[in-house]
């Protein structure tokens, strides 16, 4: 039986921060357009082949990637095989519990997932060995540490930032086999820097990066994937209320600004 | 298909005796503990000896939700270690396995004697630990952590709890293993006290040691335990003041 604790947040605290926002105010002082502090630091891990840590504000998250050699997918045999994999550990947060991952972990992944995928981030077809049998396999694991709101931006550009970081063997093939030279190590063929923009909405305005507290009160929350030359690769919806076309129109030319800003922090 | 790893920098087993880094045999690996590093936990500390690198964090004393569990007279404290699947050479799979499973039960017990727990009827601690990379001695680096976290969380205890452990590699019985000691050497002695009283609380041992070996082994740890201490002491003076 698994008991799931649910964070309640008091109206009166719903009602005051919903007013200062319908003041043009945020509680943490920031304009509606502007992200905390952040902070990207790559190749933190030595075991992995690629690594990252990502803050934004006190959201705190560890990735790591580590390639396999695998069989690819009989429908893409030419392709290699990104797999992305989320754990919200119980030390993020009070309310998280140990376990097979929930629907919040799974979305996470998926939403990561598809940013990088669909943004084709890494060049998939470059990590083919033998075409059918043996490709790359990307595992790229996602350690959330600390929650503090606004998730899916922070994994996304951790993400980013690990797979450019990512080393692979040279591979030679002699015959009928694969020689790994793990002392020539290669970048791993990355073609594009996707990264995500997120907005809450509270009392009918967006908000980017939503920190804790607004995520707990937020009725509606859109994450935008764009490409840098501003072209969008993915998109995700979430929360309870819903969002008129006029406000996702307004929110994707502020991500446009905002994925340009992120991007600077990529080393 | 066949495939084929050529890699120089895998350990061939015939190296010469001496340790890595000129290390003497009871010399610890560089330490560094960091209290206070999560926002969300009570309590966390971070620490990196050699290439291990652990977090550990801290919740309670909370409500504790699975009343089977409950004590009426005195909180109970739950321990979870976990390997993150990047933080060893082959990927590990996400989520619980025999191996961990096993370090979790252990770690709570040797961490238990130290606290108060009386003091906390009906309710729970629980301690996570993550390691984030891995090089021989993650139990004691995440036993070590642990305490210190638990003192950042400002839970009454009578003393930390230090780890380390001793072994025996080629040959000799040294403190503090790394890695390849670990996987090529005769002997592992993981051991867990409380520095002041020098009460032990967690030993383990797999390999293979002469009565007089052990004996060595243990002497080696207990004594290491001081410079542990005086880096836990560190970390919360550091965060707190003197």
């Amino acid at each position: 039986m698994v008991i799931k604790m649910v964070h309640i947040v008091p109206e009166i605290i719903k009602e005051s921060v919903t007013n200062h926002i319908k003041n043009g105010e945020r509680t943490d002082g920031r304009a509606f357009d502007e992200y905390r502090d952040i902070i990207v630091e790559p190749g933190v891990v030595g075991k992995a082949e690629g690594s990252a840590r990502v803050k934004i504000g006190n959201t705190q998250i560890m990735i790591g990637a580590k390639p396999q050699l695998g069989t690819p997918f009989n429908d893409t045999p030419t392709l290699g095989v990104l797999m992305t994999n989320t754990e919200l550990l119980p030390m993020a947060a009070p309310n998280f519990e140990a376990g097979p991952p929930d629907e919040n972990s799974v979305e996470l992944s998926r939403v990561t997932d598809r940013c990088i995928r669909e943004g084709q981030v890494v060049d998939l077809e470059k990590l083919c060995v033998v075409q059918g049998e043996k490709v790359w396999m990307v595992f790229l694991d996602l350690h959330v540490l600390d929650y503090d709101g606004n998730l899916i931006d922070a994994a996304v550009l951790g993400s980013v930032a690990a797979l450019m970081n990512t080393k692979i063997p040279t591979t030679k093939l002699e015959g009928d086999e694969i020689v790994l030279d793990y002392d020539n190590m290669i970048p791993l063929p990355i073609n594009e820097k996707a990264l995500m923009c997120t907005f809450a909405k509270i009392g009918g305005e967006l908000l980017i990066d939503p920190s804790l507290e607004e995520e707990e009160i937020m009725g509606a929350r859109l994450s935008i994937g764009m490409a840098e030359d501003g072209s969008i690769c993915a998109m995700q919806i979430g929360g309870a209320e819903s969002m008129t076309k006029e406000e996702i129109l307004k929110a994707i030319s502020i991500a446009k600004i905002k994925t340009a800003e992120l991007r600077t922090y990529l080393p | 298909m066949n495939i084929i790893i050529t890699n120089n920098n895998l350990s061939t087993g015939t190296e010469t005796s001496a340790r890595a880094n000129n290390r003497a045999f009871d010399e610890l690996r560089n330490l560094k503990i960091e209290a206070g590093v999560l926002e969300r936990a009570d309590g966390s500390a971070y620490l990196e000896m050699g290439g291990n690198k652990v977090l550990a964090a801290v919740y309670g004393p909370r409500e504790l939700f699975v009343r089977r569990l409950m004590q009426p007279n005195k909180a109970v404290l739950r321990c979870k270690y976990n390997m993150a699947p990047f933080s060893v050479d082959d990927r590990k799979r996400p989520g619980p396995d025999r191996r961990s499973v096993e370090i979790s039960k252990l770690t709570s017990e040797a961490l238990t004697p130290a606290v108060f727990l009386e003091k906390f009827p009906r309710s729970t601690i629980d301690v996570y630990i993550e390691v984030l990379e891995a090089e021989g001695g993650t139990r004691c680096a995440g036993i070590t952590a642990a305490s210190v976290a638990l003192a950042d969380a400002g839970i009454p205890m009578k003393d930390m709890v230090v780890a380390c452990a001793a072994g025996k590699s080629d040959g000799n019985v040294v403190l503090d293993l790394s890695e390849i000691e670990d996987k090529e050497g005769e002997a592992d002695l993981p051991i867990a006290l409380m520095p002041r009283t020098g009460e032990i609380t967690l030993i383990q041992m797999d390999g293979h040691l002469t009565e007089d070996e052990f004996k060595k082994a243990m002497d080696l740890a207990i004594d290491g335990r001081m410079k542990i201490n005086e880096q836990q002491k560190t970390a919360i003076k550091n965060r707190y003041g003197d």
